[in-house]
Protein backbone atom coordinates (compact mmCIF):
# COMPACT_ATOMS: atom_id res chain seq x y z
CA UNK A 1 0.00 0.00 0.00
CA UNK A 2 1.56 3.55 -0.59
CA UNK A 3 1.80 6.02 1.74
CA UNK A 4 2.68 9.85 0.90
CA UNK A 5 5.18 11.21 2.32
CA UNK A 6 3.26 14.72 3.98
CA UNK A 7 0.79 13.42 6.30
CA UNK A 8 -1.65 14.92 8.48
CA UNK A 9 1.19 15.82 11.06
CA UNK A 10 2.92 18.43 8.40
CA UNK A 11 -0.19 20.50 8.38
CA UNK A 12 0.73 23.07 10.59
CA UNK A 13 -2.26 24.74 12.67
CA UNK A 14 -2.92 27.79 10.92
CA UNK A 15 -2.58 30.17 13.95
CA UNK A 16 0.75 28.32 14.37
CA UNK A 17 1.58 28.90 10.48
CA UNK A 18 0.76 32.64 10.58
CA UNK A 19 2.91 32.88 13.14
CA UNK A 20 5.40 31.25 11.47
CA UNK A 21 5.18 33.41 8.48
CA UNK A 22 5.74 36.55 10.26
CA UNK A 23 8.75 35.18 11.76
CA UNK A 24 10.06 34.29 8.33
CA UNK A 25 9.38 37.40 6.51
CA UNK A 26 11.01 39.41 9.42
CA UNK A 27 13.42 37.57 9.60
CA UNK A 28 13.43 37.54 5.32
CA UNK A 29 13.56 41.68 5.60
CA UNK A 30 16.35 41.58 8.75
CA UNK A 31 18.82 39.82 6.75
CA UNK A 32 18.35 41.30 3.35
CA UNK A 33 18.68 44.60 4.73
CA UNK A 34 21.61 43.40 6.46
CA UNK A 35 23.59 42.17 3.91
CA UNK A 36 21.24 39.10 2.20
CA UNK A 37 22.38 36.11 4.25
CA UNK A 38 19.05 34.60 4.44
CA UNK A 39 17.87 32.22 7.23
CA UNK A 40 18.28 28.90 6.98
CA UNK A 41 14.72 27.90 6.71
CA UNK A 42 14.13 26.42 3.08
CA UNK A 43 14.14 23.68 4.56
CA UNK A 44 11.27 23.32 6.57
CA UNK A 45 9.38 25.89 4.49
CA UNK A 46 8.77 23.51 2.05
CA UNK A 47 7.07 21.30 3.83
CA UNK A 48 4.55 23.90 4.89
CA UNK A 49 1.41 23.49 2.97
CA UNK A 50 -0.61 26.59 1.94
CA UNK A 51 -3.57 28.30 2.73
CA UNK A 52 -7.19 27.93 1.50
CA UNK A 53 -6.70 31.54 0.23
CA UNK A 54 -3.86 31.03 -1.55
CA UNK A 55 -4.44 27.47 -3.22
CA UNK A 56 -7.74 28.89 -3.96
CA UNK A 57 -6.83 33.11 -4.99
CA UNK A 58 -3.88 31.72 -7.30
CA UNK A 59 -5.02 29.68 -9.82
CA UNK A 60 -3.91 29.07 -14.08
CA UNK A 61 -7.32 28.30 -15.00
CA UNK A 62 -7.49 30.11 -18.71
CA UNK A 63 -11.03 28.99 -19.47
CA UNK A 64 -11.54 31.53 -16.58
CA UNK A 65 -8.82 33.95 -17.67
CA UNK A 66 -4.96 34.20 -17.79
CA UNK A 67 -4.49 36.12 -14.65
CA UNK A 68 -3.96 34.40 -11.59
CA UNK A 69 -6.64 36.18 -9.72
CA UNK A 70 -9.19 35.51 -12.72
CA UNK A 71 -10.48 32.05 -11.54
CA UNK A 72 -11.51 32.74 -8.58
CA UNK A 73 -13.20 36.37 -9.53
CA UNK A 74 -15.06 34.32 -12.47
CA UNK A 75 -15.42 30.80 -11.21
CA UNK A 76 -18.20 31.28 -9.84
CA UNK A 77 -21.18 30.92 -12.03
CA UNK A 78 -20.28 27.41 -13.19
CA UNK A 79 -22.71 24.94 -12.49
CA UNK A 80 -20.86 21.94 -11.15
CA UNK A 81 -24.42 20.31 -10.29
CA UNK A 82 -25.71 17.70 -12.15
CA UNK A 83 -22.27 17.27 -14.03
CA UNK A 84 -21.65 14.47 -16.84
CA UNK A 85 -18.81 13.01 -17.48
CA UNK A 86 -18.13 10.78 -21.18
CA UNK A 87 -16.52 7.52 -20.50
CA UNK A 88 -15.38 6.28 -24.04
CA UNK A 89 -12.83 4.28 -26.12
CA UNK A 90 -11.29 0.93 -25.46
CA UNK A 91 -13.41 0.43 -22.02
CA UNK A 92 -15.67 -2.27 -21.18
CA UNK A 93 -18.19 0.40 -20.08
CA UNK A 94 -18.25 3.19 -21.87
CA UNK A 95 -21.40 5.91 -21.26
CA UNK A 96 -22.24 8.91 -20.71
CA UNK A 97 -22.23 9.15 -16.52
CA UNK A 98 -23.82 11.68 -13.80
CA UNK A 99 -20.93 11.88 -11.87
CA UNK A 100 -22.33 10.70 -9.07
CA UNK A 101 -22.73 7.63 -10.66
CA UNK A 102 -19.15 7.17 -12.06
CA UNK A 103 -17.63 7.87 -8.61
CA UNK A 104 -20.28 8.03 -5.67
CA UNK A 105 -18.94 5.01 -4.34
CA UNK A 106 -15.43 5.41 -4.08
CA UNK A 107 -14.19 5.80 -1.08
CA UNK A 108 -11.98 9.55 -0.53
CA UNK A 109 -8.97 10.23 1.42
CA UNK A 110 -6.21 12.87 2.23
CA UNK A 111 -3.69 13.26 -0.16
CA UNK A 112 -0.88 16.41 1.19
CA UNK A 113 1.49 16.53 -2.42
CA UNK A 114 3.84 19.23 -3.40
CA UNK A 115 2.40 21.22 -6.52
CA UNK A 116 4.90 22.61 -8.56
CA UNK A 117 3.51 24.91 -11.92
CA UNK A 118 6.04 24.69 -15.09
CA UNK A 119 6.17 28.70 -14.59
CA UNK A 120 8.98 28.14 -11.32
CA UNK A 121 6.25 28.63 -8.51
CA UNK A 122 5.06 25.86 -5.99
CA UNK A 123 2.84 25.14 -3.34
CA UNK A 124 1.91 22.53 -1.11
CA UNK A 125 -1.93 21.44 -1.06
CA UNK A 126 -3.77 19.00 1.04
CA UNK A 127 -6.36 17.34 -1.54
CA UNK A 128 -8.92 15.05 -1.03
CA UNK A 129 -9.96 11.96 -3.62
CA UNK A 130 -9.01 8.70 -4.68
CA UNK A 131 -6.44 6.99 -6.89
CA UNK A 132 -7.49 7.33 -10.73
CA UNK A 133 -7.10 3.37 -10.85
CA UNK A 134 -10.30 2.72 -8.80
CA UNK A 135 -11.56 4.49 -11.16
CA UNK A 136 -10.44 2.85 -14.37
CA UNK A 137 -11.45 -0.64 -12.89
CA UNK A 138 -14.45 0.58 -12.43
CA UNK A 139 -15.00 1.39 -16.27
CA UNK A 140 -12.86 -1.77 -17.02
CA UNK A 141 -9.73 -0.71 -19.37
CA UNK A 142 -9.77 -2.99 -22.23
CA UNK A 143 -6.78 -4.92 -23.95
CA UNK A 144 -4.95 -2.34 -26.35
CA UNK A 145 -5.37 0.79 -24.02
CA UNK A 146 -2.04 2.45 -23.74
CA UNK A 147 -2.86 5.85 -22.71
CA UNK A 148 -5.86 7.88 -20.83
CA UNK A 149 -6.86 10.91 -22.68
CA UNK A 150 -9.00 13.50 -20.36
CA UNK A 151 -11.06 17.08 -21.52
CA UNK A 152 -12.05 20.02 -19.77
CA UNK A 153 -15.19 21.40 -20.10
CA UNK A 154 -16.05 23.93 -22.47
CA UNK A 155 -18.68 26.53 -21.28
CA UNK A 156 -18.88 30.06 -22.96
CA UNK A 157 -21.74 31.39 -21.15
CA UNK A 158 -19.41 31.07 -18.01
CA UNK A 159 -15.77 30.72 -19.37
CA UNK A 160 -14.73 34.02 -20.95
CA UNK A 161 -11.81 32.87 -22.00
CA UNK A 162 -13.10 29.96 -23.69
CA UNK A 163 -14.53 32.80 -26.34
CA UNK A 164 -10.61 33.59 -27.54
CA UNK A 165 -8.61 31.48 -29.41
CA UNK A 166 -5.74 31.57 -26.81
CA UNK A 167 -5.71 27.74 -26.52
CA UNK A 168 -7.29 25.49 -28.51
CA UNK A 169 -10.28 24.62 -27.08
CA UNK A 170 -11.32 21.90 -25.05
CA UNK A 171 -8.21 21.97 -22.70
CA UNK A 172 -6.87 18.23 -23.32
CA UNK A 173 -4.35 16.12 -21.23
CA UNK A 174 -3.36 12.77 -21.32
CA UNK A 175 -0.88 10.52 -19.12
CA UNK A 176 0.40 7.01 -19.84
CA UNK A 177 -1.90 3.78 -19.00
CA UNK A 178 1.03 3.04 -16.04
CA UNK A 179 1.26 6.52 -14.95
CA UNK A 180 -2.77 6.68 -14.96
CA UNK A 181 -2.84 3.89 -12.67
CA UNK A 182 0.29 4.48 -10.72
CA UNK A 183 -1.18 4.82 -6.64
CA UNK A 184 0.19 8.60 -6.80
CA UNK A 185 -2.49 9.72 -9.43
CA UNK A 186 -5.48 10.88 -7.75
CA UNK A 187 -8.93 12.48 -8.87
CA UNK A 188 -9.08 15.23 -6.59
CA UNK A 189 -12.68 16.15 -5.72
CA UNK A 190 -12.02 17.85 -2.46
CA UNK A 191 -9.94 20.70 -0.64
CA UNK A 192 -9.10 21.03 3.23
CA UNK A 193 -12.03 18.36 3.39
CA UNK A 194 -14.62 20.73 1.68
CA UNK A 195 -15.99 20.31 -1.95
CA UNK A 196 -13.21 22.08 -4.23
CA UNK A 197 -13.74 25.43 -5.70
CA UNK A 198 -14.44 26.08 -9.16
CA UNK A 199 -11.19 28.04 -10.04
CA UNK A 200 -9.60 24.69 -8.45
CA UNK A 201 -11.08 22.19 -11.08
CA UNK A 202 -14.56 21.61 -9.66
CA UNK A 203 -16.32 18.92 -9.54
CA UNK A 204 -13.51 16.61 -10.32
CA UNK A 205 -9.96 17.43 -11.45
CA UNK A 206 -6.48 14.93 -11.99
CA UNK A 207 -3.53 15.73 -10.07
CA UNK A 208 -0.40 13.68 -10.92
CA UNK A 209 1.90 15.38 -8.51
CA UNK A 210 5.46 14.54 -10.42
CA UNK A 211 4.34 16.60 -13.28
CA UNK A 212 4.16 20.36 -13.61
CA UNK A 213 0.73 21.44 -12.72
CA UNK A 214 -0.98 21.95 -16.20
CA UNK A 215 -1.12 18.34 -16.87
CA UNK A 216 -3.12 18.03 -13.90
CA UNK A 217 -6.18 18.81 -16.01
CA UNK A 218 -9.44 20.53 -14.24
CA UNK A 219 -13.27 19.97 -14.46
CA UNK A 220 -13.29 17.16 -16.89
CA UNK A 221 -16.06 15.78 -18.84
CA UNK A 222 -14.37 13.18 -21.16
CA UNK A 223 -12.11 10.42 -19.83
CA UNK A 224 -10.93 8.20 -23.12
CA UNK A 225 -8.95 5.29 -23.10
CA UNK A 226 -6.91 4.94 -26.21
CA UNK A 227 -4.11 3.62 -27.94
CA UNK A 228 -2.22 6.57 -29.25
CA UNK A 229 -0.41 9.27 -27.59
CA UNK A 230 -3.58 11.85 -27.09
CA UNK A 231 -3.44 15.34 -28.07
CA UNK A 232 -2.34 17.37 -24.92
CA UNK A 233 -3.28 21.43 -25.09
CA UNK A 234 0.10 22.60 -24.24
CA UNK A 235 2.20 20.31 -25.87
CA UNK A 236 0.64 21.03 -29.29
CA UNK A 237 0.22 24.62 -28.63
CA UNK A 238 3.97 24.65 -28.24
CA UNK A 239 5.97 21.08 -28.70
CA UNK A 240 9.38 22.56 -27.81
CA UNK A 241 8.52 24.20 -24.81
CA UNK A 242 5.53 21.58 -23.26
CA UNK A 243 6.47 18.13 -23.60
CA UNK A 244 3.81 15.26 -23.50
CA UNK A 245 5.94 13.90 -20.43
CA UNK A 246 6.42 17.35 -18.26
CA UNK A 247 8.45 15.73 -15.50
CA UNK A 248 9.31 18.03 -12.56
CA UNK A 249 12.57 17.96 -13.61
CA UNK A 250 15.49 20.58 -12.17
CA UNK A 251 18.27 19.74 -15.27
CA UNK A 252 16.24 20.17 -18.28
CA UNK A 253 15.49 23.97 -18.54
CA UNK A 254 11.50 25.65 -20.26
CA UNK A 255 13.49 27.07 -22.96
CA UNK A 256 12.53 30.30 -21.42
CA UNK A 257 13.41 29.86 -17.99
CA UNK A 258 15.37 27.48 -15.41
CA UNK A 259 13.41 24.87 -13.90
CA UNK A 260 16.62 24.84 -11.23
CA UNK A 261 15.01 26.15 -8.13
CA UNK A 262 10.88 27.74 -7.31
CA UNK A 263 9.52 30.57 -5.74
CA UNK A 264 7.13 29.27 -2.82
CA UNK A 265 3.62 30.64 -3.30
CA UNK A 266 3.15 32.80 -0.37
CA UNK A 267 6.34 33.09 1.32
CA UNK A 268 5.88 37.08 0.94
CA UNK A 269 8.36 39.61 -0.18
CA UNK A 270 11.59 38.11 1.07
CA UNK A 271 10.62 34.50 0.66
CA UNK A 272 13.27 32.16 -0.34
CA UNK A 273 13.67 30.62 -3.64
CA UNK A 274 13.98 26.77 -3.10
CA UNK A 275 15.66 24.09 -5.27
CA UNK A 276 13.32 22.09 -7.15
CA UNK A 277 13.69 18.34 -6.55
CA UNK A 278 13.58 15.50 -9.17
CA UNK A 279 10.16 14.31 -9.96
CA UNK A 280 8.97 16.66 -7.65
CA UNK A 281 10.81 15.09 -4.95
CA UNK A 282 8.45 11.65 -6.00
CA UNK A 283 11.44 10.27 -7.32
CA UNK A 284 11.49 6.93 -4.90
CA UNK A 285 7.76 6.10 -6.36
CA UNK A 286 7.99 6.98 -10.02
CA UNK A 287 11.63 6.99 -11.42
CA UNK A 288 11.01 3.25 -12.19
CA UNK A 289 8.58 4.44 -14.61
CA UNK A 290 10.81 6.05 -16.72
CA UNK A 291 13.77 3.68 -16.47
CA UNK A 292 15.58 3.40 -19.88
CA UNK A 293 13.81 7.15 -21.15
CA UNK A 294 16.32 9.29 -22.42
CA UNK A 295 14.19 12.40 -20.02
CA UNK A 296 15.66 15.24 -21.62
CA UNK A 297 14.65 13.51 -24.91
CA UNK A 298 11.02 12.85 -23.16
CA UNK A 299 10.46 15.84 -21.33
CA UNK B 1 -6.75 77.99 -37.70
CA UNK B 2 -9.06 75.02 -37.31
CA UNK B 3 -11.01 73.93 -34.11
CA UNK B 4 -7.89 71.17 -33.75
CA UNK B 5 -5.41 73.90 -33.68
CA UNK B 6 -7.27 75.88 -31.12
CA UNK B 7 -7.19 72.43 -28.62
CA UNK B 8 -3.69 71.58 -29.62
CA UNK B 9 -3.27 75.44 -28.37
CA UNK B 10 -5.27 74.80 -25.51
CA UNK B 11 -3.61 71.27 -24.36
CA UNK B 12 -0.25 72.83 -24.87
CA UNK B 13 -1.19 75.87 -22.45
CA UNK B 14 -2.30 73.40 -19.60
CA UNK B 15 0.84 71.36 -20.07
CA UNK B 16 2.73 74.65 -19.51
CA UNK B 17 0.99 75.48 -16.95
CA UNK B 18 2.12 71.84 -15.05
CA UNK B 19 5.45 71.53 -13.45
CA UNK B 20 7.26 68.57 -13.98
CA UNK B 21 7.76 67.45 -10.46
CA UNK B 22 4.10 66.86 -10.58
CA UNK B 23 3.88 64.52 -13.32
CA UNK B 24 7.18 63.02 -11.77
CA UNK B 25 5.25 62.44 -8.42
CA UNK B 26 2.00 61.00 -10.15
CA UNK B 27 4.16 58.78 -12.22
CA UNK B 28 5.50 57.14 -9.48
CA UNK B 29 2.40 56.81 -7.40
CA UNK B 30 1.39 53.22 -9.41
CA UNK B 31 4.54 51.92 -8.74
CA UNK B 32 5.09 53.35 -5.03
CA UNK B 33 1.02 51.94 -4.62
CA UNK B 34 1.53 48.40 -5.84
CA UNK B 35 4.99 48.10 -3.43
CA UNK B 36 3.02 49.64 -0.64
CA UNK B 37 0.56 46.95 -1.64
CA UNK B 38 3.06 44.05 -1.66
CA UNK B 39 4.53 44.81 1.58
CA UNK B 40 1.18 44.55 3.55
CA UNK B 41 0.53 41.11 2.42
CA UNK B 42 -1.96 42.33 -0.24
CA UNK B 43 -0.97 39.95 -3.06
CA UNK B 44 -0.62 36.02 -2.82
CA UNK B 45 2.60 36.40 -5.24
CA UNK B 46 4.00 40.06 -4.06
CA UNK B 47 6.96 39.39 -5.82
CA UNK B 48 5.75 38.06 -8.94
CA UNK B 49 3.28 41.43 -9.05
CA UNK B 50 6.00 43.87 -7.97
CA UNK B 51 8.26 42.57 -10.76
CA UNK B 52 5.46 42.50 -13.53
CA UNK B 53 3.87 45.80 -12.48
CA UNK B 54 7.36 47.88 -12.38
CA UNK B 55 7.62 46.19 -15.97
CA UNK B 56 4.77 47.07 -17.10
CA UNK B 57 5.10 50.48 -16.19
CA UNK B 58 8.13 51.02 -17.67
CA UNK B 59 7.29 49.98 -20.95
CA UNK B 60 3.74 51.99 -20.66
CA UNK B 61 5.93 55.13 -19.63
CA UNK B 62 8.39 54.43 -22.62
CA UNK B 63 5.90 54.06 -25.11
CA UNK B 64 4.41 57.30 -23.65
CA UNK B 65 7.43 59.04 -24.00
CA UNK B 66 7.24 58.37 -27.69
CA UNK B 67 4.03 60.36 -28.19
CA UNK B 68 5.30 63.64 -27.49
CA UNK B 69 6.96 64.37 -30.29
CA UNK B 70 4.48 62.65 -32.99
CA UNK B 71 1.52 65.06 -30.73
CA UNK B 72 4.21 68.18 -31.41
CA UNK B 73 4.69 67.58 -34.92
CA UNK B 74 1.05 66.53 -36.17
CA UNK B 75 -1.02 67.52 -33.47
CA UNK B 76 0.68 71.18 -32.46
CA UNK B 77 0.12 69.86 -29.15
CA UNK B 78 3.16 70.76 -27.41
CA UNK B 79 3.81 68.38 -24.16
CA UNK B 80 7.62 67.97 -25.02
CA UNK B 81 8.88 69.06 -21.48
CA UNK B 82 7.25 65.63 -20.22
CA UNK B 83 9.32 63.63 -23.03
CA UNK B 84 12.05 63.76 -20.77
CA UNK B 85 9.87 62.98 -17.37
CA UNK B 86 8.18 59.83 -19.16
CA UNK B 87 11.78 59.06 -20.15
CA UNK B 88 13.07 59.12 -16.71
CA UNK B 89 10.13 57.29 -15.10
CA UNK B 90 10.36 54.54 -17.83
CA UNK B 91 14.36 54.36 -16.37
CA UNK B 92 13.48 54.45 -12.90
CA UNK B 93 10.39 51.43 -13.41
CA UNK B 94 12.99 49.50 -15.67
CA UNK B 95 15.88 49.67 -13.16
CA UNK B 96 13.33 48.71 -9.99
CA UNK B 97 12.05 45.71 -12.19
CA UNK B 98 15.68 44.62 -12.99
CA UNK B 99 16.45 44.86 -8.98
CA UNK B 100 13.16 42.99 -8.35
CA UNK B 101 14.01 40.59 -10.57
CA UNK B 102 17.88 40.20 -9.12
CA UNK B 103 17.44 40.50 -5.05
CA UNK B 104 14.05 38.87 -4.66
CA UNK B 105 13.00 36.97 -7.59
CA UNK B 106 16.77 35.12 -8.34
CA UNK B 107 17.70 36.25 -5.13
CA UNK B 108 21.52 36.16 -5.94
CA UNK B 109 21.63 33.21 -7.50
CA UNK B 110 24.50 34.29 -9.44
CA UNK B 111 24.95 30.81 -11.83
CA UNK B 112 20.88 30.97 -13.01
CA UNK B 113 21.20 34.47 -13.34
CA UNK B 114 24.30 34.77 -15.40
CA UNK B 115 22.81 31.44 -17.55
CA UNK B 116 19.17 33.02 -17.74
CA UNK B 117 20.71 36.52 -19.13
CA UNK B 118 23.18 33.77 -21.41
CA UNK B 119 20.42 31.53 -22.37
CA UNK B 120 16.85 32.85 -22.41
CA UNK B 121 16.37 35.32 -25.27
CA UNK B 122 13.57 37.09 -23.49
CA UNK B 123 15.71 37.79 -20.49
CA UNK B 124 18.64 38.82 -23.15
CA UNK B 125 16.31 41.54 -24.93
CA UNK B 126 15.50 42.78 -21.53
CA UNK B 127 18.66 43.21 -19.94
CA UNK B 128 19.53 44.55 -23.49
CA UNK B 129 17.00 47.13 -23.08
CA UNK B 130 17.92 48.10 -19.53
CA UNK B 131 21.50 48.80 -20.15
CA UNK B 132 20.74 50.65 -23.70
CA UNK B 133 18.41 53.36 -21.43
CA UNK B 134 21.70 53.96 -19.34
CA UNK B 135 23.39 56.19 -21.69
CA UNK B 136 20.02 57.90 -22.29
CA UNK B 137 18.96 58.51 -18.70
CA UNK B 138 22.77 59.45 -17.99
CA UNK B 139 22.70 62.44 -20.75
CA UNK B 140 18.85 63.11 -20.07
CA UNK B 141 19.99 66.77 -18.47
CA UNK B 142 20.43 69.97 -20.31
CA UNK B 143 24.17 70.39 -19.40
CA UNK B 144 24.46 67.38 -21.87
CA UNK B 145 22.74 68.49 -24.70
CA UNK B 146 25.00 71.11 -24.62
CA UNK B 147 28.57 69.07 -24.19
CA UNK B 148 27.30 66.59 -26.60
CA UNK B 149 26.03 69.13 -29.12
CA UNK B 150 22.71 68.74 -30.56
CA UNK B 151 22.89 66.62 -33.57
CA UNK B 152 25.20 64.14 -31.55
CA UNK B 153 22.88 64.24 -28.70
CA UNK B 154 19.49 63.65 -30.88
CA UNK B 155 21.41 61.07 -32.65
CA UNK B 156 22.25 59.24 -29.34
CA UNK B 157 18.74 59.20 -28.20
CA UNK B 158 17.41 57.81 -31.16
CA UNK B 159 18.23 54.33 -29.14
CA UNK B 160 15.05 55.20 -27.57
CA UNK B 161 13.37 53.51 -30.26
CA UNK B 162 15.65 50.20 -30.52
CA UNK B 163 14.61 50.25 -26.60
CA UNK B 164 10.94 50.41 -27.00
CA UNK B 165 11.48 48.00 -29.92
CA UNK B 166 13.52 45.51 -27.13
CA UNK B 167 10.89 46.09 -24.93
CA UNK B 168 7.84 44.77 -26.60
CA UNK B 169 9.31 41.94 -27.74
CA UNK B 170 10.45 41.47 -24.00
CA UNK B 171 6.71 41.56 -23.04
CA UNK B 172 5.88 39.11 -25.85
CA UNK B 173 8.22 36.61 -25.82
CA UNK B 174 7.32 36.27 -21.66
CA UNK B 175 4.01 35.84 -22.34
CA UNK B 176 2.37 32.50 -22.98
CA UNK B 177 -0.64 33.23 -25.11
CA UNK B 178 -1.47 36.00 -27.45
CA UNK B 179 -2.93 38.83 -24.83
CA UNK B 180 -4.97 41.78 -25.32
CA UNK B 181 -2.71 43.86 -23.73
CA UNK B 182 0.76 42.29 -25.87
CA UNK B 183 -1.29 43.03 -28.62
CA UNK B 184 -1.94 46.75 -27.62
CA UNK B 185 1.68 46.81 -26.78
CA UNK B 186 2.59 45.82 -30.07
CA UNK B 187 -0.21 47.75 -32.19
CA UNK B 188 1.20 51.00 -30.17
CA UNK B 189 4.86 50.38 -30.96
CA UNK B 190 4.26 50.06 -34.41
CA UNK B 191 2.54 53.25 -34.29
CA UNK B 192 4.74 55.43 -32.77
CA UNK B 193 7.79 53.86 -34.25
CA UNK B 194 6.52 54.04 -37.93
CA UNK B 195 5.47 57.54 -37.65
CA UNK B 196 9.50 57.99 -37.11
CA UNK B 197 10.02 56.89 -40.84
CA UNK B 198 7.59 59.56 -42.41
CA UNK B 199 9.90 62.58 -40.73
CA UNK B 200 13.60 60.95 -40.43
CA UNK B 201 15.29 60.14 -43.81
CA UNK B 202 18.97 60.26 -42.92
CA UNK B 203 19.88 58.25 -39.58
Amino acid sequence: MFKPDLTRADVTPEGVWMNRRKLISALGAGSIAGGLGLPALAQDEELTPHTWEQITGYNNFYEFGTGKGDPAENAGAMETQPWSVKVDGLVDNPGDYQLADLIGDIPTEERIYRFRCVEAWSMVIPWNGFELNKLLAKVGVQEGAKYVAFETAVLPDVMPGVNYPILDWPYREGLRLDEAMHPLTIMATGLYDKPIPNQNGAPMRLVVPWKYGFKSIKSIVRISLVEEEPHATWNQSNPREYGFYSNVNPEVDHPRWSQASERVIGSGLFGKRIDTLMFNGYADQVASLYEGMDLRENF
Amino acid sequence: MTAAATIGARISGVGRAIPSWVVYLLGIVPGAWVFWQAVNGAYIEPVEKIEHEFGRLALQFLLASLTITPLMRFARINLVKFRKVFGLLAFGYVAAHFLVWLLLDLQLRWGQIAGDIAKRPYITVGFLAFLLLIPLAATSWQGAIRRLGAVAWGRLHRLVYVVALLGVVHFAMQERVWSLELILYIAASVVLLGLRFTWIRRW
